[in-house]
């Protein structure tokens, strides 16, 4: 559709351009695309209502999440037998809210996902304008290093680290930024290396100005659009990755609720209660489908030319 | 191709030697490891004779230098738990979890070479939207939880498969269908964008003009073509399903090499941690090395 967009505006005049360009802010323009993208629009809203639920956990749960109730052990969702409106979706082995104990999961979940996500942006994008920018030398260096991170697989690399810290939220965010920087690194890396050789920067650089200040002003806001993608999607991909460790029990200290240490339990108990694993994952889909459709779109609007 | 593959080899020295230098780091990230060897209530004698008989008193390129030495004879020192060299523990699981890593592939191959074609030749029909449908999903859905709901059809519900362990194929199939799967959502999206881009070129054009049959065109013409861009990218995604593998394993009880690494660090053990995490890499490099090689077979235009 994007592409649409472009050949019918390259027909216009310059003139007509230029009297059109001021009526819409750029805000409005993305607004009025999400409008036209019922996908995106499915995204936003699953989105938002995981931030409300993660923000307003301790209001909306009807139950405390970790109080044990040894009298409810094992209640199914409430169309099931013996299941009440009380406990909607269930209670675990330990008597247990499942519906409060996703609600509070979710906090961790978004937590962690944005954390890492920003701290490996950080780390990532600073590396790949250094690689790209420098080049020579500091590029081969750098690109050997991002090479060897490549070489092992994330969950291994993760499973090491997180071996040698031990659990915790701290260490969490440290295994996830550790093994998430290099698609950044990657990605600036590429961009940088086809900004650099344009014209402006040459002028910027004929005028004298000094090369962090370049790499500032006129490089980074030319990467700017594909690091706000990636970052979208990469709390995507770290949601699935917090899970996938506070499932092996390497997350956050047992007592927090997370929606991985559900599905463990849910995984221990899966030939009596269905439930106990069915909802946690169905939580982790939904927000994880809810990321990428935004990302999608944020892509389809900021950066037409970075499709698959 | 000699020549090709010691350039290859060659290159993998950097990657090598940075590979070693991480491990190394890693077991750093909390300073002095001593700590991870002693008991909580030891003496400082004993924590200093422990440091000692490590070598973690020296300096830290000493320290390096020494393990990188290890490393070249395989040896990364003794399991604190089993009490036996680490190195030979982890290829000990290696078969089981190349067992496990080749039938997710033949799984993934399978479903994603006939599913992805179709939607290609296809575009649009209701074959396609539901296979571009289940993809979106199968990249939301996190890879062991899918392997949960097979538990839970199969064993559970259906009562055809056993819920976890070993012994005949038919403790393979979950597992399998559970890592295949994963990655056959992200193959069939390639193989049918491939395979778009291929049929829309002249070569297609004048064999379909010929009056040729479009599924003797498909296999005569198109799909070599197609599977050289799949493959490179499909190269980059063997570290997932070893990384996957870990997860699975650990649902399924399958006694591989993730498992091992993951009850390694449950328990501290760092030799088997580091040896784990070596291996990986070094199958990681090797397949796809493999996989480079295989160009030569699909498209004779390639010489090395």
């Amino acid at each position: 559709m994007a592409q649409t967009t472009t050949t019918t505006t390259a027909l216009k005049s310059p003139e007509s351009l230029i009297r059109e360009r001021p009526r819409v802010g750029r805000f409005a323009l993305a607004m009025r695309r999400l409008r036209r993208s019922p996908v995106g629009l499915i995204g936003a809203v699953i989105v938002v209502a995981v931030v409300i639920a993660a923000i307003f956990a301790p209001a909306l749960a009807p139950h405390n999440p970790t109080r044990l109730q040894l009298g409810r052990r094992f209640l199914p969702p409430v169309w099931m037998e013996g299941g009440s409106w009380a406990y909607w979706l269930g209670t675990d082995q330990l008597g247990r809210d499942i519906w409060s104990r996703i609600l509070y999961g979710s906090q961790i979940s978004v937590f962690v996902g944005v954390a890492s996500s920003i701290f490996s942006g950080i780390i990532g994008v600073l590396i790949g304008l250094v690689a790209g920018f420098y080049g020579k030398l500091v590029d081969s260096f750098l690109s050997r290093v991002v090479d060897t991170f490549l070489a092992i697989p994330f969950i291994v690399l993760a499973l090491a680290v997180a071996g040698v810290l031990g659990p915790g939220l701290l260490n969490l965010i440290i295994v996830l930024t550790v093994t998430g920087w290099v698609t950044y690194a990657r990605v600036v890396r590429g961009e940088v290396l086809a900004v650099k050789e344009r014209d402006y920067i040459m002028a910027a650089r004929v005028i004298g100005q000094q090369n962090w200040k370049i790499a500032l002003s006129h490089i980074l806001p030319n990467v700017a659009a594909s690091v706000i993608v990636l970052t979208t999607l990469n709390v995507a991909t770290t949601i699935i990755a917090e899970s996938s460790l506070s499932f092996l029990g390497l997350g956050v200290d047992s007592r927090t609720v997370t929606w991985g240490s559900m599905l463990a339990d849910g995984r221990e108990h899966i030939a009596t209660s269905w439930w106990m694993a069915t909802f946690p994952g169905l939580a982790i889909t939904i927000t994880v489908l809810g990321i990428i459709f935004v990302g999608d779109w944020l892509r389809d609007v900021l950066d037409p030319k970075m499709k698959e | 191709m000699g020549h090709y593959l010691l350039r290859r080899l060659l290159q993998m020295i950097p990657v090598l030697i940075g590979l070693t230098i991480i491990i190394f780091g890693v077991t750093r990230l909390r300073g002095d490891p001593t700590y991870q060897f002693v008991q909580a209530d030891a003496s400082q004698e004993e924590i200093d004779a422990v440091r000692r008989a490590y070598g973690f008193d020296r300096p830290l390129l000493e320290q390096y230098l020494v393990f990188a030495a290890g490393v070249l004879r395989g040896d990364f020192g003794e399991s604190f738990r089993f009490r036996q060299p680490a190195m030979p523990l982890v290829l000990e699981r290696v078969p089981a979890t190349l067992t496990l890593t080749l039938s997710a592939l033949l799984v993934a191959w399978l479903i994603a070479l006939p599913t992805g074609l179709i939607s290609a030749l296809r575009q649009n029909s209701a074959i396609d939207l539901t296979a571009t449908g289940i993809s979106v999903i199968g990249r939301a859905m996190p890879n062991y939880w899918m392997g949960i709901m097979f538990i839970l059809l199969f064993s559970v519900q259906l009562g055809w498969l056993p819920v976890s362990g070993t012994g005949d194929w038919r403790n393979l199939v979950i597992p399998s269908l559970t890592l295949g799967l994963g990655l056959a959502t992200t193959l069939t999206r390639l193989i049918r964008s491939s395979m778009l881009e291929v049929i829309r070129q002249e070569y297609i054009t004048t064999a379909r003009a010929k009056g040729l049959g479009e599924w003797a065109l498909v296999f005569r013409h198109a799909l070599r073509n197609c599977l050289i861009s799949v493959v490179t990218v499909f190269g980059l995604q063997i570290g997932w399903l070893l990384g996957g593998a870990v997860i699975v394993e650990q649902v399924f009880a399958w006694p591989g090499m993730g498992r091992l690494m993951l009850q390694a660090v449950y328990t501290r053990d760092l030799a088997v941690i580091q040896a784990g995490v070596f291996v990986s890499a070094l199958l990681i490099m090797v397949i796809n090395l493999i996989v480079d090689v295989s160009y030569t077979l699909l498209d004779p235009r390639i010489r090395y």
